[in-house]
């Protein structure tokens, strides 16, 4: 029974004649392969082709710039205003005050063991030294937050409420969700000008997608029936929105402005690679580059605290039913009451001059001195031991994926010379293994192994563009049909037409490493978290933080120890993306009925028959969707992880950042993010044949 | 049962068709009429369209309780929804108290609702985010009607349906029959003419939809509405209704008062109905009784059997006297007599009372 439903993956069920199309692909290969110096176009894209897109778009953009510049330095300026304000009353009131206006935000929210949280976290805040940067950054969030939650519910009803929404409006979100962070930066500091408004706006944008998506969820949720009531009683259309469907739907909405709290923090944190403003992010930035890392942790802990808090509270909020909120909630009274004692203490503690912020911490700065010190020690002493950690990933995972074994065996790296006559064997032992995984478990196990095998030898980057784009396009075409290979084939027909191929690839590269390792580590740990309830207790709340933690923040602890370069920015990519592997793996092999592990205990299985032939095909959809997750998140900081040098795409996008270079930054975002939407395309096209193969 | 009243709502060679294959075969003014419709009808379920309703032609008059019914997918739901314009009708006339309904603007059409509707639903419809108060005042606020005006007003139609201290209860703190009396008080707080009722008690439990039932008619009592209700029962439809109209694949195949429907089913669909029936609880012995040949009538002098008895007691009455029994009218007057034997055909079927 089990070995039915592994031979139900979607290629053998959908198409058995696609055999020949594989021929064909393979045939191009070898004719790439062996008649490389015949035919270099098929290989390597010829320069003279590109398409100048990013000097047209500069083009656009300075003759766009010139027209909107006095209304977008007046939105600009409009912006700053309510910023600014919210900054001097943030930085005015004594932090003692606003401690307790969280705490008892906290204690509204949830209760005394939030409380506890907020408190413990908001102090470390206000005696670690940060206050002033940690407020200013608070005062960009608090703006942004409440335009973006504007925004969305905006384009939320849109989206919901219009047919021309709901056809558009998918796709541009998808499309809002890929494009990476920085690039959102590029085009508003031409708009707008250097300064903390580009972050303003950028993450008011960023943050968005989370809350349309939730609030059309959420409408479109609301059962027919009560609509219909609404009507029924005479509702005016506004009526019915604001009386009725929003409020019924605020579970989900509560879920949107949490989302959107969260991404707003994070762009905010991102944004401060501009400059210009005290704020926290800006703080753990220099640090960093002066290489004081004992600071930026310290730093870094208070961008961490500030996101538990925002996530913790506005959590709390969504998951508070408002059914049962009727009896003891506080009323207006309390909250008057409430406000009016923060008042009266702000007012009593600026008289004695109580509770100013503190800018240099004593006890912080030994802190960050003795951590200076003993990282500086630990990397001395053990420098050598990092050093070679480094390079063996370096040279035997890292270099094979990028160049291929073709170019990276070498004496130097692997302490020999890739020969002919090994060349040749390892060519024999790939075709021999594929025709024997062929045969044993099906073609398409078979063809996997071989292109493995090719990719493996030539490389991520050293793999032809053509053999690579007829592959992908190929592939998705026979996963998703029609429509998903066209999309696979014009997405990287556009990078490649760009000029963006050799850039894109070295991401896809770096990418994919860190991809494969984050689910091997995470399904592993998935796996065990499934089967010992003990270590799923422990590992939920970990992942729960490392999800509200700013991608920022990853970079500080792999910096410091291994210095800038890919090795680090793997490091990063996989603290952040091994998370949803964990937790679909663990999903997955809990939610495999128990009748059918009872047939297979009955049937005499062994434990390791049942997890083999059992749980892991059946858990292999939702595996499927962790896997797809895990690449998305490695998107995501594969751009961030630019900053600690990487050579892909995202170091492009920065560039163009620095360089304000609007053609290039909307270029080479496009490309990251037609990159992230081909690979989960795919991915979503496969785990749904996999759903539907379970089904059947 | 209301009587010659006037008409509440009328429908005209109503259609709604869901699908686009008829094309403009429903242009209002050539509507086909009896047979020909019913042809259009079949002729546009085989080119792949739904009739959900077809040429339906009904006068339900004020004050009456009309129930449709129909086992699921017959169109019953989507004619009380065109005639609430929940839906739109396809063709055809829709006539509230005598004046055309479709023609009116939205403005309208909110109006009527806020004033002459009400509806109850077969999930109760409840606002979950709403009190059982704020859910019974919404009609109301809804017309500009203050907090304290529609607050008292709400709190009368939760002491009318027996909801009593549950006012600041929340929907899901409710029981299933609970929620339906919140819906059914909502759906009473304006006061409407016309009460539409789809399927309001099918969420229930047994028991408590017969509870439900008797609450219903008792309101009934007191407010004399126009109700149109929907049901797929065939026992709660002979329990509550004034008149019944059977529907089947979106026509209407029989309209009739219980009695007439479980003596003279139209058609064999409706005597599939009937024969689950209990027909000694619905037979009455008006139906059954040989009209005394002297045309005036006497005083019954005592003993007879009452003419809205039903079968099934004037079976037991029966059963303690011999020979001919008496039938006596509202007053007294004895106007004809039954042969006991006649009572027992009745019972099994094979004597139709004519």
């Amino acid at each position: 029974m089990a070995s039915d439903i592994t031979n139900q993956s979607g290629l053998d069920v959908k198409f058995p004649e696609s055999v020949w199309g594989w021929l064909l692909i393979i045939l191009l290969a070898l004719i790439c392969g062996v008649f490389a110096s015949s035919v270099p176009w098929l290989v390597k894209y010829p320069q003279n082709w590109f398409v100048p897109l990013a000097d047209w778009i500069n083009i656009f953009t300075d003759w766009f710039e010139a027209i909107a510049k006095p209304v977008t330095r007046f939105i600009g300026n409009l912006l700053e205003l309510p910023m600014q304000g919210l900054r001097e009353v943030l930085q005015w009131v004594p932090w003692p005050v606003t401690v307790l206006a969280v705490a008892l935000l906290a204690l509204h929210a949830s209760g005394w063991g939030l409380v506890v949280i907020c408190v413990l976290a908001s102090l470390y805040i206000a005696l670690s030294g940060y206050w002033e940067q940690a407020m200013n950054t608070m005062a960009l969030v608090g703006v942004a937050v409440p335009l973006s939650l504007l925004l969305g519910l905006g384009l939320g009803i849109y989206a919901s409420r219009t047919r021309s929404g709901q056809r558009i409006m998918p796709p541009i979100l998808d499309l809002m969700q890929t494009i990476p962070t920085f690039a959102y930066l590029i085009p508003m500091l031409v708009l707008f000008g250097f300064g903390p408004v580009v972050g303003l706006i950028a993450s008011a944008i960023y943050a968005c997608p989370p809350m349309v998506r939730n609030v059309s969820l959420g409408l479109q949720s609301v059962p027919e029936e009560i609509r219909e009531a609404a009507r029924m009683s005479g509702s005016s259309s506004y009526q019915q929105l604001f009386w009725v469907e929003i409020p019924a739907a605020m579970g989900q909405i509560k879920v949107g402005i949490n989302q959107t709290i969260m991404a707003a923090l994070s762009m905010v944190i991102i944004a401060s690679v501009i400059g210009g403003f005290n704020d926290i992010g800006w703080e753990v930035l220099s640090t960093m580059r002066k290489a004081r890392f004992g600071d930026s942790l310290l730093a870094g802990v208070v961008i961490v605290f500030i996101a538990i808090i925002m996530d913790r509270i506005s959590a709390a909020y969504a998951n508070r039913d408002y059914l049962s909120s009727g009896s003891d909630a506080p009323s207006k009274h309390h909250f008057l009451i409430a406000a009016g004692a923060l008042i009266v203490l702000c007012a009593v503690l600026k008289f004695f001059d109580i509770g100013t912020a503190i800018e240099e911490a004593d006890w912080a700065k030994s802190i960050a001195d003795w951590l200076n010190l003993k990282l500086d020690e630990f990397v001395g002493a053990y420098g050598d031991i990092l050093t070679s950690i480094k390079n063996f990933f370096y040279f035997f995972y890292l270099l094979p994926l990028r160049t291929g074994l073709s170019q990276s065996i070498l004496p130097f790296t692997w302490g020999f010379d890739f020969t002919g006559p090994m060349r040749i064997s390892y060519a024999v032992m790939c075709v021999l293994g594929a025709i024997g995984v062929g045969m044993r478990w099906g073609w398409q196990k078979g063809l996997g192994v071989a292109i493995l095998a090719y990719l493996l030898y030539f490389g991520t980057t050293g793999a032809p563009w053509s053999v690579v784009i007829a592959t992908l396009t190929y592939l998705g075409w026979q996963v998703g049909g029609r429509k998903t290979g066209l999309f696979v084939l014009g997405a990287l027909g556009f990078i490649l037409l760009t000029g963006m191929w050799e850039r894109a690839m070295l991401s896809v590269y770096l990418c994919g490493a860190a991809a494969i390792m984050s689910f091997l580590f995470g399904a592993s740990v998935g796996v065990w978290a499934a089967s010992n309830d003990t270590v799923s207790a422990i590992v939920r709340p970990i992942c729960d933080t490392f999800q509200t933690i700013p991608l920022f923040v990853f970079l500080i602890p792999t910096l410091m120890f291994f210095q800038l370069g890919e090795f680090t920015a793997l490091l990063a990519i996989i603290a952040y993306a091994f998370v949803p592997a964990i937790r679909y793996t663990e999903n997955g092999l809990r939610e495999v009925s128990p009748q059918l592990l009872e047939v297979a205990v009955e049937q005499g299985c062994t434990p390791s028959q049942i997890f083999w032939q059992v749980k892991l095909p059946l858990a292999m959809p939702s595996m499927m969707v962790g896997l797809n997750q895990t690449i998305m998140y490695a998107f995501a900081m594969l751009v961030i992880a630019a900053l600690v040098g990487t050579t892909g795409l995202g170091q492009q996008i920065y560039q163009a950042l620095t360089a304000a270079n609007t053609g290039l930054g909307v270029v080479s975002g496009l490309s990251m993010a037609l990159l992230a939407m081909t690979a989960d395309r795919i991915m979503q096209a496969w785990a749904a044949n996999r759903y539907a193969g379970l089904d059947g | 049962m209301a009587g010659e009243g006037k008409t509440a709502l009328e429908c005209r060679n109503l259609w709604r068709v869901f699908g686009d294959a008829h094309g403009g075969k429903l242009a209002n003014s050539a509507l086909p009429k009896g047979d020909d419709a019913i042809r259009l009808a079949e002729e546009m379920s085989s080119a792949g369209d739904i009739v959900a309703c077809g040429d339906i032609n009904l006068k339900i008059k004020d004050g009456e309780f009309f129930v449709l019914m129909g086992l699921s997918g017959s169109g019953k739901s989507t004619l009380m929804r065109c005639m609430s314009r929940l839906t739109e009708p396809s063709a055809g006339e829709l006539l509230i108290d005598g004046e055309d309904f479709l023609g009116i603007s939205d403005q309208e059409l909110m109006e009527v609702r806020r004033r002459k509707m009400g509806m109850v639903f077969q999930h109760f419809g409840l606002f979950p985010h709403m009190s059982v108060r704020e859910n019974v005042a919404f009609p109301l606020r809804v017309q500009g009607a203050s907090e304290a005006e529609r607050n008292a007003k709400a709190d009368e139609m939760i002491t009318l349906v027996g909801l009593d201290g549950r006012e600041d209860a929340f929907p899901h703190q409710l029981s299933g029959g609970q929620k339906q009396r919140v819906g059914i008080a909502r759906s009473l707080a304006v006061d409407p003419e016309l009460w539409f009722l789809d399927e309001p008690f099918s969420a229930l439990d047994p028991l408590i939809r017969w509870q439900m039932q008797s609450e219903l008619l008792r309101l009934q009592t007191l407010f004399h509405k126009t109700i149109i209700f929907v049901t797929h029962d065939f026992m709660e439809a002979v329990r509550l209704a004034d008149r019944i109209a059977i529907m089947k694949d979106g026509l209407v195949v029989q309209v009739g008062t219980p009695e007439d429907i479980v003596l003279n089913p139209a058609t064999d669909y409706v005597a599939e109905f009937v024969k689950e029936a209990p027909r000694t609880k619905i037979i009455k012995i008006s139906q059954l009784m040989e009209p005394l040949k002297t045309g005036k009538p006497k005083k019954s002098g005592g003993e007879a059997l009452h003419c809205d008895m039903t079968l099934e007691d004037a079976l037991s009455w029966s059963a303690v006297r011999g020979g001919a029994l008496p039938v006596a009218d509202e007053d007294g007057n004895m106007i004809g007599t039954v042969p006991p034997e006649r009572l027992t055909a009745a019972l099994s079927g094979g004597d139709d009372g004519e």
